[in-house]
């Protein structure tokens, strides 16, 4: 394993005390493992907290900042935060509008947001937890824990942040974060699997002529494993899943994810691939983002995510943003 | 079963753990996401350490600082699942000085809900319920039929096909792994022998 690190257990402290020498805009507390906005809470607005297992940055502390999330809480890498990480953080956030917990749909997640949200509020404070649930992959809720939460959490954070930061009350910042949910969707695709520090292999072995379709950011294999081909029927295998299941119209915001190996090039390619897909079916890319955004480590691979836009939420889209991983219109 | 008791149970489950580490770790590999065996490691080193920082005085202490310990540290499903079992088990024994074979299963019996209810999830589902729920009836009768029922139960998971937990992403792809949640279950039911 060649990773540039110091040591295998220092890796999440290391990286926060990379990000806070890197971001003065950010206050980050490196024993406790919470990210927040170095300006401190901004009175009358919703707080927005959100957090998972580290491995997967810039989310979510590289989204911390003017626009989106006010506190971030980074787990051990690809396990979840605990409970008195979420409360801390919690507590630091309220400005007296109530607290917004940004919560993907992983087992581990779930809970111990549950956890937090139930000792909050025994405290007194007001927190609504929305949950995010995109990745088509995952079909049958039924059998399995729900759809995993994946890169429509960033799409979430950003326009409901947009949302608390025009003052909207603490409902109606959970209603949009929703709303943005439910026309999110998205699909992961790997090349090859990532490796954990702390298992120093990889997750899962794949052939040199195999791909992974429909994975997580866990490192998790997918679906299925098919064989290797070019970037047009990959994004079109993508694509078709997503469009089966909330079929393409509009106006549609994209984001071409790289998993955290795969050259922006190549990311630039399947992009061009699916502004033609989208062209095919009627539909418009009027926004979109390609690059790094919800890694899985050392993953060569990329997602696909996709959200319905109407004037509202394209006009959330624009609000300015000012994070470490996303800044525009300030 | 005294306090002394409960303290050693938990010391033979952190030594369990730590030497079964990797083994853990490699099952999660093959259908979750490969920390299991160092996320449990983890947090029953917090365990130890807790325990050895403010000494409990009943059984009922031993098992609440424990569980709250595992919540606190471990993170993950497994934190909140293996910390409701601990907590609720240290709820159920009430505050004796010493815990009956009957008060002891019993307790258990409310654990095994509280898990179930927590995680939504059933026996069939390979989870660690597989191996919990054939051994709380066990706890009655001795140690021993519940070790055998846990290890039983945590090896009928790998035909299984995974419906809670990371595992349920692979669908069929779950069928014919062991499940590392059920596995780390059978290991601390089986620790109770040697407490």
């Amino acid at each position: 394993m060649k990773k540039l690190i110091n040591a295998v257990g220092d890796v999440v402290p290391d990286t926060l005390r990379g990000m806070a020498a890197a971001h003065p805009s950010l206050r980050v507390d490196v024993e406790n493992r919470i990210v927040l906005r170095a300006a401190g809470p901004t009175p009358g607005k919703v707080g927005l907290v959100s957090g998972g297992g580290s491995g997967h940055e810039p989310l979510h502390a590289g989204f911390v900042g003017y626009g989106m999330l006010d506190a971030a809480c980074p787990g051990e890498i690809f396990t979840s935060p605990v409970p008195d990480q979420m409360i801390e953080a919690t507590k630091a956030v309220d400005g007296g509008a109530g607290v917004l917990h940004i919560v993907k749909n992983y087992t581990g997640d779930v809970l111990n947001f549950e956890m937090a949200a139930e000792l909050c509020a025994e405290e007194g404070a007001h927190v609504v937890s929305v949950l995010v649930d995109d990745d088509v992959a995952v079909q049958d809720s039924t059998y399995t824990a729900g759809r995993r939460g994946t890169g429509a959490t960033l799409f979430v954070e950003k326009m409901a942040g947009a949302l608390a930061e025009q003052g909207a009350p603490l409902e109606a910042v959970a209603a949009m974060a929703r709303t943005v949910d439910a026309r999110s969707r998205s699909f992961g695709v790997a090349f090859s699997a990532c490796t954990v520090p702390a298992a120093g292999k990889p997750t899962f072995d794949l052939g040199p002529d195999e791909i992974e379709l429909g994975i997580g950011i866990h490192g998790e294999p997918g679906r299925s494993r098919e064989r290797f081909r070019e970037a047009r029927e990959i994004v079109r295998v993508a694509m078709d899943a997503i469009d089966a299941d909330l079929p393409f119209s509009g106006d549609v915001l994209v984001m071409v994810n790289g998993m955290g190996a795969t050259p922006l090039m190549e990311l630039y390619v399947a992009y061009g691939e699916v502004d033609a897909y989208l062209r095919e079916k009627g539909a418009t890319a009027t926004r979109c983002l390609v690059g790094d955004y919800v890694t899985s480590l050392d993953m060569a691979g990329f997602s696909i995510t996709t959200c319905l836009l109407d004037a509202e939420l394209t006009s959330l889209w624009d609000h300015p943003v000012e994070t470490p991983a996303l800044r525009w219109g300030r | 079963m005294d306090t002394a008791f409960f303290l050693r149970w938990i010391a033979a489950v952190t030594e369990r753990v730590r030497a079964d580490r990797d083994h853990l770790t490699d099952l999660d590999r093959a259908i979750g996401d490969a920390d299991h065996g160092a996320n449990l490691d983890r947090g029953f080193t917090a365990v130890e350490e807790a325990l050895a920082a403010k000494p409990p005085e009943t059984p009922s202490a031993v098992l609440t600082t424990t569980g709250t310990t595992l919540i606190r540290k471990v993170g993950g499903a497994s934190g909140p699942l293996y910390g409701t079992l601990f907590r609720t088990l240290g709820r159920a024994v009430g505050e004796v000085p010493e815990v009956s074979q009957e008060a002891l299963a019993e307790a258990f019996a409310q654990a095994l809900a509280a898990v179930m209810k927590l995680g939504s999830a059933q026996e069939g589902d390979k989870t660690m319920i597989d191996a919990l729920a054939p051994a709380v009836p066990e706890l009655r009768t001795s140690f021993d039929a519940a070790a055998r029922a846990a290890l039983d139960g945590a090896r009928a998971t790998t035909p299984m096909r995974a419906r809670k937990g990371r595992a349920s992403y692979l669908g069929d792809r779950s069928i014919g792994h062991q499940d590392p949640g059920a596995t780390s279950t059978a290991l601390v039911i089986d620790a109770l022998r040697a407490a």
